[in-house]
């Protein structure tokens, strides 16, 4: 079981209810549960929608795009039914903050869900969860069993005349699905390969009919947002970075864990005082900041702010929050081969530029870790990942691409001295492995 | 959609809003590549070729999907663009064998023409390409997988565009690769396999050589052939069809059949036997020296002189001492309509018999005289494109005309079209149809009653009478209609289907017969009773200058009771099976002198007293008229040394029988000049037409044996076939309506029948093919496949 | 009682199944988590699952076979009765995981995607699994097991050889 973590200069608002079990309806009820739900109902769709855009909330998916807008993009009339796609396809790597959403407050995730649908005028909602997350799928199923026997979900919801359904759903195991389209087709049935923008979901989503697709993490803040006030929570953020959030610190630090932090937060303070610093006393090498498509900050840039602005500015993404922190024993070289081997297995296949791409950069990087690199391949590495940026069908070429060529551009002397035969840190993948694993 | 305007390149292009960006390119000639992209088919943007650069748009986009709009500024081809493609390419030939110089589609390459454009040439990697053995998935389709860039071109024609959905794409990533419906696991041989309509689609679609042709590989290289465009000699639907022909020691073979220039009425369609079964034409059970029945039995070779010699004077003793109608005549349904004119003309005028027919496979003369004196009225091929609503009664066109079912699916899927299926059988079309009617069997006859406003009829029409009601009511308001009849309807039934659909008045009409030149035979007069146009022979009309007998003729069955009772002398059979077809007894024509054209030792051959070896439709020039009444220019590809077009042998026969041939073919005031270019100069006979003509006296340069000669005459004379001339020589297809007189009566004996054909057979040439055996023996001799599918 | 005469499913899978197809706009949703359930029942989705499922979804095979194929927690050949899967990617990596999964193969006697001769265990290495916080971590079938350490994993093998593992489906 996870262990919940706590830091003095954390702000609990989606932490809230953490371990304090509110898996249990009852109990989330008494820590104010299914109010924000009525008071949308009392409310209507343009207030929520506008507390939304107040609260300056963005996507927490990686993206973010700010929700409140999105929402205003599904068309008040439609022919087609309206969907509210839950994506709890957490699925890149450093990333888990979604897993303790759904394990300490699954009743957060309906009541968002809900919220989004009174928002759109959508009468049914879809929470799909990767395949892996058996656990915790059972946990949703249980909140979402629960709120119908209290009649919160089904007809006439609180009484308002609404009917609201609520149906999860499970993956089976893809990273790719985790792109909103893909994610749909998934749903659908079908292979989750993504589908051609546009139209965007919210025109033609899911069967069809306008979609809002957000991350488990955005429907479960929307709850806490509704009940303090849009302007309340925009407040804790960053300029243009409202709230707060999930951030998942893991690898080479004393005290991994997922702690909620306000946006625009001090990356460097998250590493050092909330999460205690680097193992062991050791030197920090690379921080890979927000899950592993994000581009690697060397020592010297992680003096920045984790909001949107501010990591884009840096030159990397705030990405899904998993901050992945990497001491002077790694070898850089072994950490992009690993990172691109990711990818190569997840890559859809769909579009060339990024099944071909992902498969070359793998093969490339596997034959100069096992030592028969020259020093062309550094740059066909370089050639190929910025051939795909920007070209793919979907930001998962995006997605291999820009870590890669934070990689070979940051440590390209690395990279070299390797090739050479000067092997810097503590290689640990063994050729075996590699050849075995994908 | 109005009309808005962009600039591509500098260019100023103008195009309807909502037509995509590499559409719109495409008709301003400027060419934007793409592996993904096929017109008709659902949008991938997976390939990234066709990506443009689109003002104030961050990424590079995709043509493909990007519908144009107002004031869009475009560059096509810039450095930029030209590297991304590029980049792409080099992706691509990491795995891609460059086997190019022993790979079918090496010439005919998207992947080689892109990479010479754009110079992908040198490599980036150390790895040695994932080698796959190559597969066969059938007897026609073979799958080599490193070929293969995933495009899914094949996928979505096999589902989309065949609605056969054999083929998938399975794994994913690198891994991913393209999958026939029987896994390996799952066959009795351990390897995959496809269950399918055998069409080949997916192999034309494919812009690279990973799905090759059973028939075609490794024979020879694109540009070691000659490609000659003609009609498919199979079904009526008349698909263009392009051979690809290399010369052999005794003629011209044929080596590949395809839809290279996609320029005919069928567009992209082609089906397994326009594709695949040319190879008849290349048996070694060929018939090539005529033959001659001797008096112990036996059939000899002969020469050729001998063999028109015999022939000519036995049919003039026999018509001279027995009349004219004492002879019989049957035409096939696959000669040129220059050839069934001529035959019909030599039968009249010549033998001196109407006791002339063919194997009917729909009854087109009812067709022309229920719609005599309307105009507009009879729909192209072509309208099945487009046609906002059709009705299809009776007939199963995914299995007897399967260009046909092609386009009404495409209209369907493209064109939001509305189809009706009224069937007594569950075809396969009732999956596009807005609406399916199980007639119960038999039911055609009760269905036109109860259309003709006999609701008692009803019962016997439908089992379920308020589904009837229904169809009945959706079909009548229907603005513009395509009425599609199948050969059930014959007769008073047809005349009463015709009648409902005359009620609606944008309705046209079709009717769907079984072989290339069906319609044709009916409509060059190869009938008993009626003259070319649906003439009645009572009453010749233009005819009247041949001065051929007045009287009916004795039809396909007559003929044969006639040899029953012993009164036929002489049987002229050009092409045609009939002993088998109508089962008819060979005894029968023990005491008749029978003539037979043939390509192959036919039961009907076999009964022959001279036989004279035919040229086939992929062997001679002419025209051909298909099911719906389109007009299409037939070119020589094949030849084979010691066979001759039946219009040449007809000539002959007629000659050595006396017949004046200036007469019969009024040769000499043609306009165009034959050199030799519509027979074989290849196996000599120029050198043999030029021989003959100089014996005879003739301009050398016009002969009758130029089946070109006679179309003046078809021209002048035959209702309905003022055609251009011009359209014809150049390869497009026109619409010809039949222009017959209404019907004095509608006694006619109803003596069609349908060939009963599949997609894997066709009569005599289906039996020769060895591509259509193995196609059969394959899928199990399956009269139709019914491939089940998604219910989306 | 299932819609499906001679239901290759318990007939508790089979009702759900039965209801499953029900829940969506489109009964093919219920294709993904339908083929994840049918393998946790049969151990794999053999040909008879894809067959039956097909059916259930008026899908052709092929169409079953296409989706099947691209999940990679769906298998078509059996694992063991313990499937363990060891996470190695970057956080797993950067903590131990890679150490653990050759203590796997070393203490089960098995690599990647092969099963023990006594069909109890079968080990993969997989992608992450979202357990990075709580590195290195793997699943056993689906159960989570984290902070793991080499002697951790014996502990663990042992209950679940024992039989006293938890198995949550």
């Amino acid at each position: 079981m996870p262990t919940l973590v706590s830091h003095p200069d954390e702000v609990k608002v989606i932490s809230r209810r953490f371990g304090q079990g509110a898996a249990d309806i009852d109990k989330y009820i008494e820590l104010d549960g299914y109010k924000a739900v009525q008071k949308a109902i009392a409310e209507g769709p343009d207030w929520i929608i506008n507390t939304m855009k107040a609260s300056g909330l963005r996507g927490r998916g990686g993206a973010g795009f700010p929700t409140g807008m999105k929402w205003s993009f599904v068309p008040k009339q439609s022919e087609k039914p309206k969907y509210v796609l839950v994506n709890g396809d957490e699925s890149e790597p450093g990333t888990c903050k979604d897993h303790v959403i759904f394990l300490h407050d699954p009743h957060a995730v309906i009541e968002g869900t809900m919220i989004a649908g009174l928002a759109i005028g959508s009468k049914m909602g879809f929470i799909y969860l990767r395949g892996e997350y058996r656990y915790l799928l059972k946990i949703m199923e249980k909140a979402v069993a629960d709120a119908y026997a209290k009649g919160f979900l089904g007809k006439n919801i609180f009484g308002s005349g609404i009917d609201f359904d609520i149906v999860t759903q499970s993956g089976a195991g893809a990273y790719e699905v985790g792109e909103e389209s893909a994610l749909m087709e998934s749903l659908e049935g079908k292979r989750g390969v993504p589908r051609i923008k546009p139209p965007f979901p919210a025109v033609v989503g899911l069967y069809g009919g306008p979609t809002v697709i957000n991350n488990a993490e955005t429907i479960a803040s929307a709850p806490h947002i509704l009940l303090m006030g849009g302007e309340e929570y925009a407040k804790i953020g960053s300029e243009r970075n409202g709230g707060t959030r999930l951030f998942g610190i893991s690898g080479h630090v004393e005290r991994p864990g997922v702690y909620e932090l306000p946006m625009g937060y001090n990356l460097k303070k998250a590493i050092y005082d909330v999460a205690g610093g680097i193992k062991d006393g050791k030197k920090l090498k690379a921080v890979v900041p927000g899950g592993s498509s994000c581009p690697v900050l060397l020592p010297e840039e992680i003096d920045v702010g984790l909001d949107f602005d501010q990591m884009g500015k840096a030159g990397t993404m705030l990405g899904s929050g998993g901050i992945v922190v990497l001491d002077e024993t790694v070898s850089i070289v072994e950490f992009a081969l690993r990172t691109i081997a990711f990818y190569q297995h997840e890559s859809c296949g769909w579009c060339i530029p990024c099944r071909e791409g992902t498969d070359w950069i793998k093969k490339t990087l596997t034959r100069v870790y096992n030592g028969g690199g020259s020093k062309k391949d550094v740059a066909n590495v370089q050639y190929l990942a910025e051939n795909m940026m920007g070209r793919t069908f979907c930001p998962l070429g995006d997605a291999a691409a820009m870590p890669t060529l934070g990689f070979v551009k940051k440590f390209r002397k690395e990279f070299e001295d390797y090739i050479e035969g000067h092997k810097a840190g503590t290689p640990i993948i063994t050729v075996e492995q590699l050849v075995g694993a994908h | 959609m109005p009309d808005v305007t962009f600039t591509v390149d500098g260019k100023q292009i103008t195009a309807p809003a909502g037509t995509l960006l590499i559409e719109a390119c495409k008709s301003a000639g400027i060419e934007i590549p793409a592996f993904c992209y096929y017109p008709g088919l659902s949008l991938q943007a997976a390939c990234r070729m066709c990506v443009v650069r689109i003002e104030k748009m961050p990424k590079l986009q995709t043509a493909c999907t990007t519908p144009v709009a107002e004031g869009m500024v475009v560059s096509s081809e810039t450095p930029e663009i030209a590297q991304a493609r590029k980049a792409t390419l080099q992706l691509l030939l990491g795995n891609h064998p460059l086997d190019c110089p022993v790979c079918d589609a090496g010439g005919e390459c998207e992947l080689q023409d892109m990479t010479f454009k754009y110079g992908a040439g040198e490599s980036l990697y150390a790895e040695a390409k994932n080698h796959r053995e190559e597969q066969q998935w059938s007897p026609v389709v073979y799958f080599d997988r490193p070929r293969c860039i995933l495009c899914y071109r094949c996928v979505r024609m096999c589902g989309e565009g065949m609605d056969v959905f054999a083929l998938g794409i399975q794994n994913r990533g690198s891994s991913a690769v393209i999958a026939p419906n029987i896994p390996a696991h799952q066959s009795p041989d351990h390897l995959a396999h496809l269950d399918c309509e055998q069409c080949g689609m997916c192999i034309d679609a494919c812009p690279v050589g990973a799905l090759t042709s059973g028939a075609y590989r490794y024979k020879t290289r694109p540009w070691e052939m000659n490609h000659v465009a003609t009609i498919c000699t199979h079904c009526g639907d008349g698909c263009k069809t392009t051979l690809g022909v290399r010369s052999t020691s005794d003629g011209a073979e044929i080596v590949r059949g395809d839809n290279r220039d996609k320029s005919g009425i069928n567009g992209d369609f082609l089906c397994n036997k326009g594709r695949y079964a040319f190879d008849f034409a290349n048996s070694p059970e060929r018939i090539t020296a005529p033959l001659v029945r001797q008096p112990d039995g036996s059939l000899k070779e002969v020469s050729w002189e001998e063999a028109f010699a015999h022939a000519g004077k036995k049919l003039r003793e026999l018509r001279d001492a027995k009349g004219g109608s004492s002879i019989g005549v049957i035409g096939g349904n696959r000669l040129t309509n220059e050839e069934a004119y001529l035959l019909q003309k030599f039968a009249r005028t010549v033998l001196g018999t109407n006791n002339i027919d063919h194997h009917r496979t729909a009854d087109y003369v009812t067709f022309a005289q229920a719609l005599a004196g309307q105009q507009g009225r009879t729909a192209s091929w072509r309208d099945t494109q487009s046609y906002p609503a059709v009705l299809i009664v009776g007939g199963d066109p995914t299995n007897q005309a399967p260009g046909t079912a092609w386009n009404l699916r495409a209209d369907v899927r493209l064109n939001k079209a509305r189809l009706y299926v009224a069937n007594t059988d569950e075809i396969k079309l009732r999956r596009q149809a807005k609406a399916f009617l199980q007639l119960a069997p038999f039911g055609y006859g009760a269905l036109t009653a109860y259309l003709a406003g006999d609701a008692a009829s009803a019962s016997n029409a439908a089992t379920n009478t308020s589904a009837l009601d229904t169809f009945r009511d959706a079909v009548k308001a229907e603005e513009k209609l395509l009425i599609l009849i199948g050969s059930e309807l014959r007769g008073a039934d047809l005349k009463r289907l015709i009648e409902f659909g005359l009620t609606i008045p944008g309705a046209k009409f079709a009717l769907l017969s079984d072989y290339a030149n069906s319609r044709g035979a009916a409509d060059m007069g190869l009938l008993p009773d009626m003259l070319p146009g649906y003439v009645p022979v009572s009453n010749p009309g233009p005819f009247a200058e041949h001065n051929a007998p007045t009287k009916n003729g004795l039809n396909m069955l007559e003929i044969f009771e006639a040899a029953g009772r012993g009164e036929l002398s002489a049987l002229y059979v050009v092409n045609s099976n009939p002993i088998s077809r109508y089962n008819v007894d060979p005894a029968v024509l023990k005491d008749t002198f029978v003539v037979v054209h043939e390509m192959f030792m036919t039961e009907t051959a076999q009964l022959a007293d001279v036989i004279l070896p035919a040229a086939n439709l992929y062997e001679k020039g002419g025209s051909v008229t298909n099911s719906y009444g389109d007009l299409q220019l037939v070119q020589k590809a094949g030849d084979r040394a010691g066979v001759r077009t039946d219009f040449e042998m007809i000539v002959r026969v007629a000659d050595k029988m006396g017949a004046d041939i200036k007469a019969l073919v009024p040769f000499g005031k043609g306009l165009r000049a034959d050199m030799g270019q519509s027979r074989g100069a290849q196996s000599g006979e120029a050198d043999r037409h030029a021989v003959w003509l100089t014996a005879n006296n003739l301009e050398p340069k016009l002969s009758p044996f130029d089946s070109w000669a006679i179309l003046d005459e078809i021209q002048r004379l035959v209702p309905g076939y003022n055609l251009l001339r011009l359209q014809l020589l150049s390869g497009n297809d026109q619409h010809l309506e039949p222009a017959a007189a209404s019907a004095a009566s509608a006694n006619r004996r109803d003596l069609v029948l349908p060939s009963g054909d599949t997609l894997f057979t066709s009569g005599t040439l289906g039996r020769f093919s060895p591509a259509l055996n193995d196609v059969q023996r394959y899928q199990g001799n399956e009269p139709l496949i019914q491939i089940h599918t998604a219910a989306e | 009682m299932s819609t499906i005469t001679n239901s290759i499913f318990s007939p508790e899978t089979a009702a759900r199944f039965d209801r499953l197809v029900t829940l969506y706009p489109v009964k093919r949703s219920a294709l993904v988590p339908m083929l994840l359930y049918a393998q946790d029942e049969v151990g794999y989705v053999s040909d008879a699952v894809v067959t039956e499922i097909a059916e259930r979804l008026d899908l052709l095979e092929l169409d079953v076979r296409n989706v099947l194929s691209y999940y990679s927690m769906l298998r078509t050949k059996p694992a063991g009765k313990y499937n363990v899967q060891v996470c190695t990617n970057i956080s797993c990596m950067l903590r131990g995981g890679y150490e653990i999964l050759d203590h796997c193969k070393h203490k089960l006697g098995i690599g990647h995607k092969e099963v023990t001769a006594d069909k109890v265990f079968s080990l993969e290495e997989v992608e992450c699994i979202g357990a990075c916080c709580w590195a290195p971590a793997m699943q056993v079938n689906y159960d989570f097991h984290d902070n793991l350490t080499t002697v951790k994993v014996d502990e663990i093998l042992a209950t679940y050889r024992a039989g006293q593992g938890k198995d949550v489906k």
